[in-house]
């Protein structure tokens, strides 16, 4: 009960910030609705970016993952650091300079085609619906398990929030609360990862932590990662370190894979929409900075507690008896998260590699001999007796370290903020694609400034109801479609906007057909391994890798049609020298 | 006005490639075609090629972005094109 009133106060503290924040910045004109008046600092910007970057699914799940993959996790913090390289130097300074509101507006204007502009409008509401029908379940499962609610009322309190500052605010709302709940999420995850590094290696940087020895139990003194290659390899994993082969990912795999996350980060529209709101070209530069250093911190602390959350998972329950299993193994059986199923009825916890049953456990609402929760489950082949749920790692974390109570609700309260502050910045991308790039320049383009904040408002509101509707009724492929959406964005925007800062001949026949190309061969290829059991015939590169051949095959698609179609009229190719440097940014003008 | 705008490009695309450069070294390089090979220098308790893929690689990122910051802010002064 004690956990749940720090809860509420924390929870209830961080979402008066949010709302008062939304209430003091709202706005009145498109453009501080698109991009926040195009006056946002550097360090704000950044601060924004994190925030909109760093989801529930980043928050809760990544940790674990690493935790189970070891290794082969890499390609996730790679992935989603490395794109910022490329987005500060390859895209955010020259967007900025072109000064519009949307990544539809870049391609529809480079490419003088509407058809283009319509393929890039379609990409952008494809990939952001993929993303938020995530990030709304993630919102739902958050304040159930905290605030002790239904998951949809969860869903439901989260949608009006988030109606609430995205409408009033528009993008300057966003950017603003986005600041908070930056600081916030950060706060959230450093907290339990320094109480716990302090706890077993008595390092007080998680990040050095996890190279470190040992600071006490029978292991004292050894270094923490070997004990984890010992601990794997006794339990028939592969080592912890141990690149490549036995159950992880071949080296084309992981190279394939880290490419498709490293491009589609720096593809994805609500991070790219974010650099057209700051003041200049060396601004857009900078803030891209600022954004990587928030997300190191995160992204540097997420292997540590994931090599930390692992050794002490294996020391507290592995071969223990489960009548003397620690408290919080039996607090979080009955989310389902973890579940013990005694095969060969000995009374203890026995783990190894391999599935203990098919899916995820249902229980039958009755106890074991032991006073286990019993499941209907059928039992697979395999002596391993236990599952664990990737996303128990961060959530019982501060629980099994033994933490104090406000550190579990600061945990919560972090959950939400990173999940609530993507799935803003998703809405605003979805509600500027259609009320912009879709009423405005496509339909009306006599609407008045009211008018098109009224659509964009409206737009909002649809979107949010699509989201909430996945959110409560969950399709049950949201983690299949994440590959997809990276897959997407790394394969359609990237080579088409790339190519069309650094090279002037590219031409609209071009980029139409680039970006078809590596678009239909991506979902092809994703639908077919996905939905379809296909297997992944190219190489065995894997679905969240197969956007890097898309990529490579729009970048190809696109030159060649270039150079066999006209040049772009000279207008075009004024633009595009006139965005190559920085003197002469305006504010973000319309047309 | 026009070749010097030139002579500003390729300066500004020369910087691009030798960090773009670092940038596949430590990940790509570091972190996966040779981790096996770095895996067997100990530093700090990480096997090199490990630490790369999950440490380094992400402060190299950061310190990338923040040279070129720097470096292109001269490079924008000295051709007279900031704003």
């Amino acid at each position: 009960m004690i956990i749940l009133t720090w809860t509420y106060i924390i929870v209830g503290i961080t979402f008066s910030l949010y709302l008062s924040i939304a209430w003091l910045s709202r706005v009145k004109t498109t453009k501080g609705f698109y991009v926040a008046g195009a006056g946002v600092s550097p360090l704000a910007n950044g601060m924004a970016t994190a925030a909109d970057w760093l989801s529930a699914a980043s928050f809760i799940s990544i940790a674990g993952l690493i935790s189970f993959m070891g290794y082969s996790g890499s390609i996730y913090l790679l992935g989603w650091t490395g794109g910022y390289v490329l987005l500060a130097l390859l895209l955010a300074p020259y967007l900025r300079k072109f000064g519009k509101f949307t990544v539809p507006d870049f391609i529809g204007d480079r490419y003088y085609s509407d058809t283009a502009r319509f393929v890039a409008l379609l990409c952008a509401i494809f990939v952001s619906f993929t993303y938020i029908a995530g990030q709304m379940r993630g919102v739902g499962i958050i304040f159930s398990r905290f605030l002790e609610v239904d998951v949809n009322t969860g869903v439901l309190i989260g949608m009006a929030i988030i109606f609430f500052y995205v409408s009033l605010g528009g993008m300057k709302g966003i950017t603003y609360t986005q600041v908070a709940q930056c600081l916030v999420l950060i706060v959230a995850y450093l907290v339990p990862a320094i109480a716990i590094s302090l706890k077993i290696t008595g390092s007080f940087a998680p990040q050095i932590g996890f190279g470190s020895t040992i600071a006490d139990g029978p292991n004292t003194g050894k270094y923490l990662l070997d004990i984890l290659n010992q601990l794997n390899t006794d339990l028939g994993f592969a080592e912890y370190t141990k690149p490549f082969g036995h159950g992880g990912k071949p080296m084309l795999d992981v190279f394939c894979s880290t490419m498709a996350l490293m491009v589609g980060t720096a593809g994805l529209p609500h991070i790219i929409i974010r650099f057209y709101t700051v003041t200049s070209v060396a601004a857009a530069r900078l803030s891209a900075g600022y954004a990587l250093l928030f997300i190191a911190i995160f992204y540097t602390t997420a292997p540590a507690v994931a090599s930390f959350a692992r050794y002490n998972m294996i020391n507290t329950i592995s071969g223990i008896e489960y009548a003397k299993a620690p408290v919080w193994f039996k607090n979080w059986e009955k989310t389902g998260l973890i579940a013990w199923l005694d095969k060969n009825q000995n009374g203890v916890i026995e783990y190894h590699k391999g599935d203990p049953f098919a899916g995820r456990p249902t229980f039958t609402g009755e106890k074991g001999s032991h006073g286990q929760e019993l499941i209907s489950n059928t039992p697979a082949d395999g002596v391993n007796e236990l599952y664990i749920d990737n996303d128990i790692i961060v959530l019982a974390n501060p629980e099994i370290a033994q933490l104090p109570p406000w550190v579990i609700a600061l945990v919560a309260a972090g959950a939400l903020a990173a999940a609530l502050s993507t799935a803003s910045g998703l809405l605003l991308v979805i509600s500027s694609a259609i009320s912009h790039d879709l009423y405005y320049r496509l339909i009306n383009r006599s609407a008045s400034e009211k008018q098109r904040l009224l659509v964009g408002r409206i737009m909002i509101g649809a979107a949010l109801f699509v989201a909430g509707y996945f959110g409560i009724n969950p399709p049950g492929f949201v983690a299949e479609v994440v590959a997809l959406a990276f897959g997407l964005a790394a394969s359609s925007f990237f080579p088409v906007i790339v190519l069309g800062i650094f090279s002037k001949r590219t031409t609209r026949e071009g980029a139409i057909c680039g970006m078809i190309t590596g678009i239909c061969f991506t979902i092809y290829y994703i639908v077919n391994i996905k939905f379809m059991s296909g297997s992944a015939w190219l190489l065995g590169i894997s679905a969240e890798g197969i956007g890097t051949v898309g990529m490579l095959l729009n970048f190809v698609v696109t030159m060649l049609v270039s150079l066999m179609t006209a040049a772009p009229p000279p207008e075009v190719q004024a633009m595009v020298e006139n965005i190559r440097f920085p003197r002469g940014t305006g504010s973000n003008i319309d047309r | 006005m026009k070749k010097d705008l030139r002579r500003y490009w390729r300066k500004n695309l020369s910087l691009m490639a030798v960090l773009l450069f670092i940038w596949a070294l430590v990940s790509y390089g570091f972190g996966i075609i040779f981790v096996d090979q770095l895996n067997t220098i100990r530093i700090a308790g990480f096997p090199l090629g490990f630490w790369f893929a999950q440490q380094g690689s992400i402060y190299v990122f950061v310190i990338l972005i923040f040279v070129y910051h720097f470096r292109m802010k001269k490079i924008d002064r000295e051709f007279d094109v900031h704003e």
